[in-house]
């Protein structure tokens, strides 16, 4: 969802005459809104200036999106950073996130209707009230 | 080094978040903004003579202080805590550095090193919002109307 607001407020600004360069790390929701310059780190959601306390690659993911505001030449453009989040497995952070299987399905059903009810209750109370 | 995947690598945010919501019983899915159209503008002088402006969508105040509190401009050597209570890898990572996710640091020394002109005096403060509206007629134009305030000339923008 903050890729999404942060892609609205780019294309603002781009259209007023402020040149944008977005840095992040969903790229599917910040290509289906489209923007002008899109810096992709491949990285969990949380870090996307580069890994916590690594000043090195934060200096270099900083520097690549001031590369791509000058370097671009046309909307839409994506360039994606070469940093791996974890070289020896690359692969599990993306499959646990979100993740729905048959394990917890039966719990998520009931995390929503739980979630449903606390809501329910909360704006009867707010009416009430 | 050649690799052979059936899926793409990154992750799609938008069909794992439609899923696990409807496995929580949620039956309407939410529609994303897409446009086909997209704006374009170049750098009107150099880089080295530009002054940049961030944004981020990390708060600074709890989220109960309210939605407005989440739309701010702070002085960009401020120290205090960012929250960082929306949606992000909690399983995966943290956000204790904050340069992890605004580069004011990383962005002071471009500037030293004479990348950029300037740094705007204050950074922008974006709340994540399910209301693609609010956004674009609320808080966009507040956040353009502060970087004209500061003369900001190009903008990076983080999401979390």
């Amino acid at each position: 969802m903050c890729h999404q607001t942060v892609s609205l407020v780019a294309r603002h600004l781009e259209s007023r005459g402020i040149p944008t360069v977005v840095i992040g790390s969903a790229r599917d929701i910040v290509e289906e809104c489209g923007v002008p310059r899109f810096l992709f780190v491949d990285f969990p959601l949380g870090n996307p200036c580069g890994k916590p306390w690594d000043r090195a690659m934060q200096d270099a993911i900083a520097s690549a999106a001031l590369d791509l505001l000058v370097s671009a030449w046309a909307p839409r453009t994506t360039v994606q950073r070469p940093e791996i989040w974890n070289p020896s497995d690359d692969l599990g952070w993306r499959d646990n996130f979100m993740r729905v299987d048959a394990h917890n399905r039966a719990a998520l059903a009931r995390e929503g209707e739980a979630r449903r009810r606390a809501q329910a209750a909360a704006k009867a109370g707010q009416s009430a009230g | 080094m050649l690799q052979r995947r059936t899926h793409p690598s990154f992750v799609r945010y938008i069909d794992k978040s439609r899923e696990y919501y409807a496995a929580q019983g949620y039956d309407k899915p939410y529609a994303w903004a897409h446009y086909a159209d997209v704006p374009f503008c170049g750098l009107s002088k150099p880089l080295a003579g530009s002054r940049i402006g961030l944004v981020t969508t990390a708060d600074r105040a709890p989220r109960e202080q309210g939605r407005d509190a989440r739309l701010y401009a702070e002085p960009v050597e401020r120290e205090e805590r960012l929250y960082t209570e929306m949606f992000w890898d909690r399983d995966a990572t943290h956000t204790d550095d904050p340069e992890s996710f605004l580069p004011r640091a990383s962005m002071a020394r471009q500037r030293d090193a004479g990348r950029v002109g300037s740094l705007s005096p204050r950074f922008y403060g974006l709340p994540t919002d399910y209301s693609q509206r609010r956004t674009l007629e609320h808080d966009a134009p507040r956040i353009e109307a502060w970087m004209r305030e500061d003369g900001v000339e190009a903008a990076v923008l983080v999401a979390l």
